[in-house]
């Protein structure tokens, strides 16, 4: 037996985020606290430079290398773009929370790096080895930043409970995956895909393998009746990590339904279409009732997160390419709103306070009207107000399902995001109708500030015209 | 199918003879004049058996997890290194690779201060 040397050209985005983590890691522990900011620099060039390696080698047809176990296409390349954009735009605004908060450490940016490196694994797998080994690399280093903050036994109760829960979460996973790999033969997903057509849907082992793959993905994504971890972790973790959660490893989660799903196990669509939609409902509704009530902004953006999974997995469940593309869209849509949000809730923030309620949102219009415009625009786009990039992304999702059959289904999705509203506007209401609560001048520095404008832009932009993002998609999707 | 395992039954039942033959020969043979120090845990400064939920010192942890990462180490490169001649240029360039990660993370934990007892 001997080896051949892959074609190490279409990973070469995933080898220079790896050199570079690691670089970062042997350079941060040289340098002086007052020093960190190179090391802040260094992972914002990292995404820099993994971005442009993305956009000049950008696949027009899919390749496969690692014997199988890789494969870069179009999709893979447009969710990673998006990734590299929300890390940068994570690393940015956690920056001054970092400092004022005495957490500006090394390990925040490495952790990233290799976050960001697992989920561009995932997004690039093709076989269910792969599929593991990227969903543990960014698991494991989100594990780790939930605890950062290891005075606060609030943080430390949210990494604990997510540990636990994410083990297990993976445990059912590699099940699933061992129930796969037994009844055809292969963990390489065009090989699965092939037998699974050949054998047909009627193998007991190969459903009983899908339902706790299925598990284990929506214990990824937070989709009811497995969302137990999220209000928490969102709650408990430090500002700054919650972003990051929230925003990136939600493409990859994406990405990771349609290799497996649709790549992988395609011709088993009628199984998991049915699993889907009971996720997919009862995160509707879930993350929507229960949003209703908290009063902490953040554990509310947790149940708005339960709620955009569910929408998100209208769009898988349809089926079509263009459900597929909606799905897309939606993902795309729902890390720019997330990253927009968190980093409204980190930017309030000051020494000695950080934003917690919905409160503390009070008057934000008397204090700063741009900042409260900008929050205007994303809780509107959150709630799916029309001319808005939501509205359009909860439109073609909608769109996909009517056009299956799924009537019922579509009308449920526009009741609940109707209930939704509430609590988006009842944060706009407390942003223009409240009396400010407090006085205290609101200090940005002027990147974060341009990057929150240009993020909040972005969003009326993709409302007004959407049909660029959505045709990448499309095409995206189909080569 | 079956009667292919019956040279494992033979082995669990020699293995299983062996091994109660030995420890009851020891049993009731051998000498025993206990005193304190040979009856309290050997080394490691805790009592054999007590409740589990107990306090201990975090730095046997951090020792114990260089420890497996290390010895991981060792566990690869030993087969490794029994068909190096026949897994070429790249397999040895793999291992370099893996060897090379992993001083990172020796470099890391040493400035860390993670080796240091106190």
């Amino acid at each position: 037996m001997n080896f051949v040397a892959p074609d190490f050209m279409p990973v070469v985005p995933e080898l220079f985020v790896l050199t570079m983590a690691c670089l970062l890691l042997v350079i941060d522990v040289f340098l002086e606290q007052r020093q960190r900011y190179i090391t802040y620099g260094v992972a914002q060039l990292t995404l820099l430079g993994a971005a442009l390696l993305t956009l000049v080698t950008y696949a027009h047809a899919p390749v496969t290398t690692m014997f199988g176990h890789y494969i870069k296409d179009a999709m893979g390349d447009l969710l990673k773009i998006f990734i590299y954009l929300s890390s940068a735009a994570v690393f940015l605004y956690s920056r001054d929370y970092l400092r004022r908060r005495d957490l500006f450490k090394g390990e925040y940016y490495v952790l990233g790096l290799f976050g960001v490196l697992g989920m561009m694994i995932m997004v690039s797998a093709h076989s269910l080895l792969s599929v593991y080994l990227g969903l543990e690399l960014l698991s494991l280093s989100l594990y780790a930043l939930v605890a950062m903050d290891r005075d606060s036994p609030v943080a430390s109760e949210a990494a604990m409970k997510y540990f636990v829960l994410g083990s297990l979460a993976s445990g059912m996973l590699l099940y699933g995956i061992s129930m796969i790999y037994g009844a055809t033969g292969s963990v390489d997903l065009q090989v699965v895909s092939d037998a699974v057509a050949r054998q047909g849907a009627d193998n007991l082992v190969l459903v009983f393998g899908l339902v706790f793959l299925v598990v284990g993905l929506s214990f990824k994504l937070g989709a009811v009746p497995f969302h137990m971890w999220l209000p928490d972790v969102y709650q408990g973790a430090p500002t700054s990590v919650t972003l990051y959660i929230g925003s990136a490893p939600k493409l990859a989660a994406f990405a990771l339904m349609m290799r497996v799903l649709v790549d992988g196990l395609g011709t088993l669509q009628g199984d998991w279409q049915q699993m889907l939609i009971i996720l997919s409902v009862l995160s509707i509704a879930l993350g929507n009732l229960v949003a209703i009530v908290q009063t902490n902004i953040k554990r509310m953006l947790a149940y708005s997160t339960i709620s955009h999974v569910g929408f998100l997995l209208l769009g898988i469940l349809a089926g079509s390419p263009e459900g597929y593309a909606a799905a897309m869209f939606y993902a795309i849509v729902y890390v720019l709103m997330a990253v927009g949000a968190f980093g409204m809730v980190i930017m309030l923030g000051r020494t000695g306070f950080e934003v917690e309620n919905i409160d503390d949102f009070k008057g934000l219009n008397d204090r700063s009207p741009w900042l409260a415009f900008l929050m205007l625009v994303i809780m509107m786009s959150m709630a799916g107000v029309p001319f808005m990039a939501g509205f359009y992304a909860k439109w073609m999702v909608l769109q996909a399902v009517v056009n299956i059959g799924l009537v019922w289904l579509a009308l449920f999705g526009v009741v609940f995001s109707v209930i939704g509203a509430f609590y988006y506007l009842r944060v706009v209401k407390c942003l223009y109708f409240d009396k400010p609560e407090q006085s205290e001048p609101i200090h940005i520095s002027l990147d974060t500030e341009i990057a929150i404008s240009a993020n909040g832009l972005l969003l009326v932009a993709l409302g007004l015209y959407p049909t660029a993002l959505m045709t990448w998609c499309a095409t995206a999707l189909l080569n | 199918m079956l009667s292919n395992y019956l040279p494992v039954l033979i082995f669990v039942i020699i293995a299983f003879i062996a091994g109660t033959v030995m420890v009851s020969l020891g049993y009731f043979l051998g000498p025993r004049r206990d005193d304190d120090a040979k009856l309290s845990a050997y080394e490691c400064g805790f009592e054999s058996f007590e409740d589990a939920r107990m306090k201990f010192d975090v730095r046997y942890y951090l020792v114990a997890i260089l420890f497996i990462i290390f010895d991981l180490e060792i566990a690869f490169l030993f087969p490794w290194a029994i068909v190096l001649d026949k897994i070429g240029l790249f397999g040895f360039a793999a291992m370099a690779v893996f060897l090379g990660i992993l001083v990172i993370g020796f470099i890391y934990e040493w400035k860390k201060g993670a080796l240091e007892w106190e």
